[in-house]
């Protein structure tokens, strides 16, 4: 299982538009708006939180058909049918994987890219806690869906168009606890609510997606 | 003789035979007998005046809208658990019914907003949930059309429809917490005081009777299309074989 | 001599069609079974069911779990990693040694560390057969294993079976070239299914 991870880690670095590629984008998007909403740090400051969490989300989303779309075509997905490791592992190390090379970065950038938008003080420390409690079920949903679309031929827009959906609820607590951390209001519930969502993406959708996989192989 | 016997193809589309027309007579009746009284024999609510009418159409085809989805979630349970091609393929022709449910009550819910709150749309969180139903019939129905291998389709958009629903009652909640909104209490409810007054009461649950006949009729029709469908492929199929 | 496999009247389908039905055979410690048949009529599936990646419609096939070493057209090696990279990754999956024998077995040592993608197509389906060998399962089933091999890889690799039969290992192999291994084949043309020829067919709900 260890190795899996890492093996992905590394085809990730090596292959060029891991970190970098999601990063990108979700500068551009952050760029993007204020070029849309005007510039005025007042407005900015406010839906600051929503913006970071959207453009978070969106990058996320670009890298999901890669978690399992190569090893499929290279016939990697196959071998790794008949290996002695459960699907189920496999679909959770990827999606872990995939969380470490496009989640993990989005996470620490967040406050560089929360200055450009005027974030308040205060909001920076739950806007990154708040990313880095739902981009791990970001990243497994993602994955979820990715198992659903993998034999497609061009599944990337069946892809999104499952996926975006179901974030509506990590979406929702997410910018929650930013925006209230921003303003300074009370945000546990959100935040358990969060967490909640998370562990238990975390906990079930392994079992689907892996079930999805099997489908799609045969 | 189990009752699992009536899901059999064969047997399915010798027992639906007789029943669309019977179903269909029935929805026509039942349908217009509550929207005639509905609309002309009902007199208007002291605050809303006669725009509350539209909830003869609002109310039933909202209904129908988490119906049709709940009868897919059990549809693809009985395709997991069982194997019946019958029951996928009924979930199958669910879906567009159910979507269009959602889209005429997402309509009828702007027709009526707009002189009550003066706006078409607001983000409250019945009309939100139910823009996130109807995204949710569109990946369903996207799911089936994408993939060619029946039993392929059936399987991930029965996978699909499982996760879906769970996230679809998530984000029911999400939305709630997300936003309290202006939509008034259910219509109907277990509770007398929550009810509408019984003037209205009586033709609203003679339309939705109509609705629910309606539906079960479409759902027949379109799944006997899809049998057919079926039967045609693997005709065709066996001709290949030789 | 222990049988390793047991295939009994199998029905394999692709696409919802019955393509092979009523096949049986069966593979002993030290066996080696060469699968023939024309284009198209089955092997491939008859191989993927036998490995577990796709059910079956009818019939039944005993095997020791997780004896099965299954490679395809699709070697399932990356690219950006390199020979050995690619070889350890395996060898750490399935938690047996012997990448450095692999490697020996064919001719891949003088590469180990250049990465995959810039051999060619012969050395790359070298590499993706010497991951058998770290797998340390003891049934290989094998779909063409020896497209765009040359004359000496071919060798090659009929040394790396015979080695891995006398180890009390068995292989399935579909191939249409000679081998030169002492080993029965088996012809899959007798066994195309014919519409109408069984239980458990194709859609016989809906006709």
């Amino acid at each position: 299982m260890i190795r899996l991870l890492l093996r992905d880690i590394v085809l990730a670095v090596r292959a060029g538009g891991g970190f970098g590629l999601g990063l990108a984008f979700f500068l551009i998007v952050t760029v993007l708006v204020p070029f849309g909403v005007g510039p005025e740090a007042d407005l900015l400051s406010r839906i600051a939180p929503g913006i970071l969490w959207v453009g978070a989300l969106l990058s996320c989303l670009l890298s999901l058909d890669r978690i399992f779309q190569l090893d499929f075509e290279d016939g990697t997905l196959d071998l790794l049918a008949t290996a002695p490791i459960p699907m189920e592992g496999v679909v959770a190390v990827k999606a872990l994987a995939h969380w470490l090379t496009t989640g993990l970065p989005l996470v620490l950038a967040a406050p560089v890219f929360g200055v450009l938008l005027n974030l308040p003080g205060p909001g920076y420390v739950w806007l990154v806690a708040s990313l880095a409690l739902g981009t791990p079920a970001l990243s497994m949903i993602g994955a979820f869906g990715a198992a659903l679309t993998v034999g497609l031929k061009r599944g990337g827009l069946l892809l999104s168009l499952l996926v975006l959906p179901l974030y509506v609820p990590t979406l929702i607590y997410g910018t929650e606890v930013a925006r209230r951390g921003a303003e300074g209001l009370d945000l546990g519930a959100p935040i358990a609510l969060l967490a909640g969502i998370t562990l238990a993406a975390l906990a079930l959708l392994p079992f689907a997606a892996a079930a999805a996989i099997r489908v799609n192989l045969r | 003789m189990s009752i699992w016997e009536y899901a059999n193809p064969l047997k399915f589309m010798g027992w639906t035979a007789p029943l669309v027309p019977v179903l269909s007579v029935l929805a026509a009746v039942a349908l217009s007998v509550g929207l005639i009284w509905g609309y002309f024999f009902t007199p208007d609510d002291y605050r809303m005046g006669a725009s509350v009418k539209i909830i003869y159409i609002h109310v039933p085809s909202a209904m129908m809208a988490i119906n049709a989805w709940a009868m897919m979630l059990v549809a693809s349970l009985i395709w997991i658990v069982r194997r019946h091609h019958v029951s996928a393929l009924a979930a199958k022709a669910a879906a567009p019914i159910g979507m269009v449910m959602t889209v005429i009550a997402l309509i009828t819910g702007a027709i009526w907003g707009q002189p009550m709150w003066g706006t078409w749309w607001a983000w409250d969180p019945r009309l939100t949930s139910f823009l996130i139903l109807f995204l949710f019939y569109i990946g369903y129905m996207a799911m089936w059309a994408a993939i060619e291998n029946p039993d392929t389709a059936a399987d991930l958009t029965s996978v699909l429809c499982l996760v879906g629903s769970v996230f679809a009652i998530l984000s029911r909640y999400a939305v709630n917490f997300w936003n309290q909104g202006l939509h008034q209490g259910a219509s109907l409810s277990m509770d007398a005081e929550e009810n509408v007054a019984d003037v209205f009461w009586v033709p609203l649950l003679v339309a939705i009777a109509g609705f629910v006949l309606l539906f079960v009729a479409l759902v027949l029709v379109r799944t006997r299309t899809e049998i057919r469908a079926r039967r045609l492929h693997a005709i065709v199929a066996r001709e290949r074989m030789g | 001599m222990t049988s390793l496999l047991e295939v009994q009247d199998l029905t394999v389908q692709r696409g919802g069609v019955a393509v092979l039905a009523g096949v049986s055979l069966s593979l002993a410690e030290g066996e080696a079974l060469i699968l023939r048949g024309p284009n198209g009529s089955g092997k491939t599936t008859l191989l993927r069911t036998i490995a577990g990646l796709q059910p079956s419609s009818a019939g039944r096939i005993s095997v020791v779990p997780e004896a099965i070493a299954y490679a395809a057209h699709a070697d399932g090696v990356k690219s950006v990693l390199t020979v050995v990279e690619n070889l350890r990754f395996w060898s750490g999956i399935y938690g047996a040694g012997g990448v450095e024998e692999a490697l020996e077995t064919f001719e891949l040592e003088g590469l180990a560390d250049r990465p995959a993608g810039a051999l060619s197509a012969g050395q790359k389906r070298r590499l993706g057969l010497s991951r058998l060998l770290v797998t340390g399962r003891s049934i290989w089933v094998l779909d063409e294993p020896t497209v765009s091999l040359d004359r000496a890889a071919v060798a090659m690799f009929a040394g790396a079976v015979r080695a891995h039969l006398a180890a009390g290992g068995a292989a399935l192999i579909a191939t249409h070239i000679d081998l030169g291994l002492e080993a029965r084949t088996f012809d899959v043309a007798p066994y195309k299914a014919r519409a109408g020829s069984g239980e458990g067919e194709f859609d016989e709900a809906f006709l």
